[in-house]
């Protein structure tokens, strides 16, 4: 049996991008939290600008609760799945210890696809077999919490559009915000320099993307230091706003979170009536069941639907949340693949700098141009940005000029080390009725529970948004003189990533969605969700800063609504 | 490391193998048995006093004052050798400078296989060993025996298929082996490759830096590299005082 402890107001389970930022408006209210972590406290002396470690030894992921329970991926049903590893990590903190912070708000059409689309294209364009729908509430209900955001975690960037207000420094398609930015954005570089002269040459808008780092002392915390060791690092400064180090310890700080270390949570736990009651979790040898009156869940898509999926009982035989059969469904990943690679006959100056730091492109994502014409609906940010490092500079491609390896290859890497660019474009990605994640019924973790399997690929209008973005990268780096060009595979599995969504969808039909419009699940209560699990589309660009918005959004609500959501 | 280099009868030395080099790709052996000590004298200075270095230890073993000491921390004496001839021929060191072997590449990929790449071992042991196998069947002799022609002629075979004996396949293991051959020419010295940063200052990585300014950046290449491991910044090193985060140039920080 497991050791029964005090009650608290509400447990969250994950301590993460979004469990962190819904600890903050709950304490503030006076709300008794525990939040239950998988991983531990880091410091900034773990964040060594060391590329084998960060990159090929996987520090410190490798050895976490995460790395252990790796979803099995598979196209199709009828193939096999076949287990390979997990992007995120477990620390407070959780992966916006070490992600790229890029933090956009979603366009307003990714709130509106289904309606929009055929307001505008007829009503046949909504790709066969997806099962896309509108969001709840549109981007304007979102607005104020994605400004919540960036002035509490800390974003820096160049707004486009405030209160209508257009600046081509920014994003010219962004949804109208009603301030700037706290801080200015990353600085340019000569790299980025290039590139976004290349932009306006083909009259395009570059502009430098929003980012959760520092560019000035913000709440106690120094600048960035352009050092290159962002990608899979924390920082060593903190100048990224990891949750770690702004909503988290300020929810310590009101005396009303807990913040429990490597807990390992393995059921939620529920009452005969349907409500949950608490969730059980293994620390050390011990196992321990935490009552709470409120339960939030906010580990990561995965997770949040295979302990949904775990969490078998008598008024949720097919597992919590689920006697609709939705727990699972409308699952996606981010399409970030299939990207061009460019080969310049001048060094580009990136051995410095973040992804982070970069220029973007927003004239083909979303519905920013004309569809009429194009066999495909939504579209691609395109984002080119420094960074580079030794080792996986020596594992550039050679664009057929020489094998890769040998005397004839050291002197084209000893040339061309620092003339490359990989772009990273972002494309819009629907949910089909074929793809899902389901329990595997063979593999398991350590403690004997089945690990998630993802059933999941592209359908035909992520490709073509693939082939589309291809061509307009190829012609934005020829513009900036680049003398050879490579364009990857158009995609085939969904595996897993860093931007996987949908599984517990938001929506107002309880028979297609999860959670309802403020992020509780429709069939129990007082059961949250938390992350990119929600989102029901996923918009070309990264999901951190939406999901902080709807998470800070659904804690407000509970606060706000103790009384009627307890019961 | 390990590498047979004395010039000895082992050495196969007739002069139609001396034709097979090609101009572009010269002889590594040649250079160390000091035929070309014209061509090693363009090398830089690290890799020539290595060059003299290795090429005086057969007669007198004892030059070097203070040897560091060091274990095969999982590879065999022979594995040593061949992974040795394999790493020469993937990244030479020649007229261009210093290579895999002055980076102790193989140093490095040995401690690996004892620690982060220890999945790896068995398929080190079974790849070397169908290399040194298929040598001596169609050669005569071990791989590392083989001039450098040749041994480039039997890595192509392994990285298009053309040998089997290697798991999952020769391509598979062909791309392992270069993978941490440039691991261990490129990463942090600390993990025993990289020596003396020549893997840093063959592609012009200026090298860690704790920050980067706007001039740091517009230098470039032309930037003086910082030769700094990672963890020759105390903030890094294990027991150092954990209140500070010893931030040094990058004028953004002002």
């Amino acid at each position: 049996m497991p050791k029964r402890l005090a009650k608290t107001d509400v447990v969250i389970v994950g301590m993460g991008a979004a469990g962190g930022v819904a600890a903050l408006p709950l304490t503030n209210a006076g709300l008794k939290v525990i939040g239950l972590e998988a991983g531990g406290w880091l410091s900034p002396r773990d964040f060594a600008p060391d590329e084998l470690r960060n990159g090929s030894r996987n520090w410190p992921q490798s050895v976490q609760k995460a790395a252990s329970e790796a979803p099995t991926v598979r196209a199709t049903s009828n193939d096999t799945a076949i287990q390979g590893g997990h992007p995120m990590m477990n620390a407070v903190g959780g992966t916006t210890m070490h992600y790229w912070a890029q933090s956009w708000r979603l366009n307003p059409w990714d709130f509106k696809v289904v309606s929009e689309t055929k307001k505008r294209y007829g009503e046949d364009r909504i790709p066969a077999g997806s099962t896309v729908e509108d969001w709840p509430f549109g981007y304007e209900e979102l607005e104020p919490y994605y400004d919540k955001i960036e002035y509490t975690v800390g974003i820096s960037g160049q707004a486009g559009n405030v209160q209508g207000k257009k600046n081509p420094a920014g994003n010219i398609f962004e949804g109208e915000r009603k301030r700037e930015y706290p801080m200015k954005p990353l600085r340019s570089s000569p790299f980025t320099d290039l590139m976004g002269n290349a932009a306006q040459s083909l009259g395009w808008n570059p502009f430098q993307g929003p980012a959760a780092i520092a560019t000035e002392l913000f709440d106690g915390r120094p600048p960035c230091q352009y050092h290159g060791f962002c990608n899979k690092g924390g920082c060593h400064v903190k100048a990224k706003s990891s949750t770690a180090f702004n909503v988290i310890p300020k929810a310590v700080d009101t005396g009303n979170l807990e913040v429990v270390t490597f807990a390992r949570v393995t059921q939620i736990v529920t009452d005969d009536s349907g409500r949950v009651t608490g969730v059980d979790y293994i620390k050390g040898n011990e196992t321990f069941f935490q009552p709470a009156d409120v339960v939030l869940l906010a580990s990561y898509a995965y997770e949040n639907v295979r302990l949904l999926q775990l969490s078998k009982s008598r008024a949720f035989p097919n597992g919590l949340a689920n006697n609709a059969g939705q727990v699972g469904r409308h699952y996606m990943t981010h399409h970030q693949g299939a990207p061009v690679t460019a080969l310049f006959d001048r060094d580009l100056h990136n051995w410095y700098g973040l992804p982070a730091q970069g220029v973007a492109i927003d004239e083909w994502a979303d519905d920013n141009f004309d569809h009429s014409d194009l066999d495909f609906i939504g579209g691609a940010n395109l984002w080119v940005h420094t960074d580079r490092k030794p080792m996986s500079a020596a594992k550039m491609p050679t664009f057929g000029e020489t094998r890769n390896w040998g005397s004839d290859w050291k002197a084209f890497i000893m040339k061309n080390a620092d003339r490359t660019n990989t772009s990273y474009i972002q494309k819009t990605t629907l949910p089909y009725e074929d793809n899902y994640l389901d329990l595997d019924p063979v593999v398991k973790d350590p403690l004997g529970f089945p690990v998630t399997r993802i059933t999941a690929r592209y359908g035909d209008n992520e490709k073509r948004i693939a082939a589309f973005s291809q061509e307009k990268m190829e012609q934005w780096y020829l513009e900036a003189g680049a003398i050879k060009i490579l364009k990857y595979g158009l995609g085939n599995t969904m595996g897993a990533t860093t931007h996987a969504y949908g599984g517990t969808r938001m929506g107002l039909n309880n028979e297609t969605n999860v959670v309802n419009e403020w992020g509780f699940a429709h069939e129990v209560p007082n059961l949250g969700v938390l992350g990119a699990s929600v989102m029901g589309s996923s918009g070309s660009r990264n999901p951190t800063l939406t999901v902080q918005a709807l998470s800070w959004r659904t804690a407000e609500h509970l606060a706000n609504n103790w009384r009627s959501i307890v019961g | 490391m390990n590498k047979k280099n004395n010039g000895s009868g082992s050495r196969d030395n007739n002069s139609s193998d001396l034709i097979e080099e090609t101009p572009a790709n010269p002889s590594r052996r040649n250079l160390l048995k000091g035929v070309g000590l014209a061509g090693a004298a363009a090398v830089s200075t690290i890799a020539t006093s290595h060059v003299i270095a290795a090429d005086s230890s057969s007669t007198n073993s004892n030059s070097k004052a203070a040897a560091p000491r060091e274990a095969l921390e999982a590879l065999t004496a022979e594995e040593a050798e061949t992974l040795a001839a394999v790493c020469d021929c993937l990244i030479p060191s020649d007229e261009h400078g210093p290579g895999a072997r002055e980076a102790r590449a193989v140093h490095y990929i040995d401690k690996s296989l004892a620690s982060h790449n220890s999945g790896a071992r068995q398929n080190y042991s079974v790849g070397l060993n169908a290399i040194n196998e298929y040598a001596r069947k169609t050669r005569g002799k071990s791989f590392p025996e083989l001039l450098v022609d040749q041994q480039n002629s039997i890595l192509l075979a392994v990285q298009t298929n053309k040998i089997s004996g290697f798991i999952p396949n020769g391509s598979g293991f062909f791309n392992m082996l270069r993978s941490h051959t440039i691991d261990g020419t490129f990463c942090d010295p600390y993990y025993g490759g990289n020596q003396d940063f020549v893997g840093w200052d063959m592609v012009k990585y200026p090298g860690i830096r704790l920050g980067a300014s706007e001039a740091d950046v517009a230098a470039g290449a032309s930037l003086p590299p910082s030769h700094q491991s990672a963890y020759d910044h105390s903030t890094y090193t294990k027991l150092a005082d954990n209140s500070s985060t010893d931030v040094e140039g990058g004028d953004d920080y002002a």
